[in-house]
């Protein structure tokens, strides 16, 4: 076991190098594009682009860029903004997390939740019209494009309809922090709550209906029938166990998309100023290096959660485990 | 005395009901009679047609060119001519309106966006470069993904481990993130982006195409390895080996054939990703670029008009979601028709 946690560990800091050999092609040595003007944002002055050359050691050798990108990234920490008045963007990042934290814990429980009722009534309703019609409107949910429903709902809920009883209590959008004033906390995040969540219903719905049914055939359900447990408590108690080990492992990297960025779109429609907000503010003024920033911490965080989830899972099952 | 097989080749009646017939065409046959993945092959192909037809509609239908602004046009109502953009008509009664659908054909049908322009005919010309950007982007990726894997899986070893390393590498980067990262890089540069003799011009759909393909590249790898690698010391590829064939020949004419059904069972499910994610894209301002329009470039558009044309923002949005849900419908059904792993699928 413990060969295989430092094994996995060693690995994970491989994957992390490469990322950021990865990222420092795309920003420094894409062919035909000048890294300084890129980094320095719209119309940039002789002297910024004179400034950013020597910061980040554009005429020096390869190794040595890479090494000034890497130390003012994790070390000083002091990669600044050109196009937001050289604010420092790593603690910007930082400071967006909580935000974008708020928005996913609570989609995910709402998806968790939703999607396990969905897939276990899709699953005990088989063979009545009502199992091909939740499969269908779980598969309206995947196929909508989640921007588009987000502002659907803003229409819906800020426009429309927000003077009748029904939305009137939905605040104006952006993001208020719990520290600040929880109820407003959670009043501005249940639209964007069910908005994120829609597309991982259905997916998840869909999935475990298709492990519950694909276990349907194995020995031990066949053993839990000869012994007379009914068929609802076979479903639940021995079907559902073993389809939750894929349902688990998905979450854990849907999760970590989320949180390093994916959830992107979501934050933009509802002005939550979380991280991926960020970056899509980064992106409509060309600000290069906060870009830099919460996609090298992004990826890191998917990563880092993925090794997590992989020793987890060795610990809790050693046939997982590989030697 | 004939022998029996003299018999039944003499006689016709004689001879075996059963005809021998290719996987593929079984495969076919079973997708044909599947008429939930017919609808929406069918729904499919009608939104390709329309989008394609979009010049058509725009020259002799409505009589516009979808593309110039139209921010002092006149237009048509019930007998009267009216102004494209109304002076303060939004909620605060401040700025410009533009015109609601009429739904007349041949004016305005679905009204006007922020700049006077003919939004049914812009609907049909943005359907034209997602679908293209869309469908240019899976192929593109499926096509990378095959390659690479059949490279990975036959070689093994070394190459195996390093082309399933960098696979999983470009996946541990969150999708938009990584194309936002791209692309940003590669719109800095207003005179496109130069790669030896290949230029590409910063307005060109083929930006988008390329990145989207290449984000995704990993999620096609993964279970087109595993296909080759199920096939690869199969006894045929022996056989082959032993009759002398090389190592191009044994991929391409004994792995490929066997595995190429896992990426026509994705392409579908890919397309529809794709098509997603340009939206998304275009959305954010990364994809495709004006002069081009796609549907998501028109859902940002709609943003600043969601309250007064709620259409601008509707109707490319249930586009997207049309063509999409077509996509996977139809997904489902191929995967059914096709999956090699017939007994263990969920008859549902």
């Amino acid at each position: 076991m413990l060969t295989f946690i430092v094994r996995r560990l060693l690995w994970t800091v491989l994957v992390m190098f490469v990322i950021t050999v990865v990222v420092f092609i795309i920003f420094f040595k894409t062919p035909g594009v000048d890294p300084a003007r890129a980094i320095a944002g719209r119309n940039p002055n002789a002297q910024t682009l004179a400034e950013i050359r020597a910061q980040f050691g554009l005429d020096r050798p390869l190794p040595v860029q890479y090494g000034l990108m890497m130390k003012k990234i994790f070390i000083t920490r002091d990669l600044v903004s050109y196009s937001n008045q050289g604010v420092r963007v790593v603690q910007e990042v930082f400071a967006a997390t909580p935000a974008t934290l708020s928005l996913v814990f609570g989609a995910a429980v709402l998806w968790v939740v939703l999607s396990i009722g969905v897939g276990i009534a899709a699953a005990l309703l088989r063979g009545t019209v009502f199992d091909p019609l939740l499969m269908v409107v779980a598969l309206v949910g995947i196929s909508a494009p989640v921007f588009w429903v987000g502002q659907i709902a803003n229409m819906i809920t800020q426009g429309t309809l927000h003077d009748t009883f029904l939305f009137s209590w939905v605040p104006p959008l952006g993001y208020t922090p719990f520290t600040q004033n929880p109820a407003l906390w959670f009043k501005g995040l249940v639209i964007p709550w069910i908005t994120l969540s829609i597309l991982y219903i259905g997916f998840y719905g869909r999935v475990l209906r298709a492990n519950l049914l694909e276990v349907q055939n194995e020995d031990y359900i066949r053993t839990a029938r000869a012994k007379g447990i009914s068929e609802r408590r076979v479903l639940l108690r021995h079907s559902l166990r073993t389809s939750m080990i894929t349902f688990v492992s998905l979450f854990g990297l849907d999760f970590a998309v989320l949180v390093a960025g994916g959830a992107l779109l979501t934050e933009v429609v509802f002005g939550i100023h979380g991280v991926g907000y960020l970056t899509w503010q980064a992106l409509t003024n060309l600000d290069l290096p906060t870009i830099m920033a919460t996609t090298i911490y992004g990826a890191f965080f998917i990563v880092l959660i993925n090794a997590i989830v992989d020793i987890a899972y060795a610990w809790l099952d050693p046939r997982i485990r590989p030697t | 005395m004939a022998t029996l097989l003299e018999q039944v080749e003499a006689d016709p009646g004689l001879r075996p009901a059963v005809v021998g017939r290719n996987p593929w065409a079984l495969a076919a046959r079973r997708l044909w009679r599947n008429r939930i993945a017919m609808a929406a092959l069918l729904l499919f192909l009608v939104i390709v047609v329309l989008c394609l037809a979009a010049p058509l509609y725009a020259h002799n239908v409505a009589h516009v060119n979808p593309f110039p602004p139209n921010l002092n046009g006149h237009t048509v109502v019930n007998g009267k001519v009216v102004p494209v953009m109304r002076q303060g008509g939004g909620v605060l009664h401040l700025g410009e309106t533009p015109i609601g659908p009429t739904w007349d054909p041949n004016h305005y049908f679905l009204g006007a966006d922020s700049l006077g322009r003919d939004m049914a005919a812009l609907l049909l010309y943005g359907g034209r470069s997602s679908l293209l950007v869309g469908i240019g982007a899976a192929v593109l990726c499926s096509l990378a993904a095959t390659v690479i894997a059949l490279i990975a899986g036959f070689f093994g070893g070394v190459t195996d481990s390093l082309l399933s390393r960098l696979m999983d590498v470009i996946w541990a980067f969150p999708v938009y993130l990584l194309a936002i990262c791209i692309s940003t890089e590669l719109l800095t540069h207003s005179n496109g982006f130069q790669f030896g003799p290949l230029h590409v011009q910063a307005s060109s759909l083929w930006l988008p195409t390329i990145i989207i393909a290449f984000i995704y590249v990993p999620y096609v790898y993964r279970p087109m390895r595993g296909q080759v690698l199920s096939v690869v010391n199969k006894e045929f590829v022996e056989a082959s080996t032993a009759q002398g064939a090389g190592n191009l020949r044994l991929i391409f004419s004994e792995i490929l054939p066997n595995v190429v059904s896992t990426a026509i069972v994705l392409l579908p499910l890919m397309i529809a990703t794709t098509i997603l994610t340009e939206a998304a894209l275009s959305f954010l301002g990364v994809g495709v670029q004006p002069p081009n329009v796609s549907w998501g470039t028109i859902i940002q558009d709609g943003t600043d008009l969601i309250y007064t044309r709620p259409l601008v923002t509707i109707a490319p949005g249930l586009m997207i979601l049309l063509t999409v849900l077509s996509l996977n419908v139809l997904g489902d059904g191929v995967r059914d028709a096709l999956d090699p792993r017939a007994k263990l699928r969920v008859e549902g």
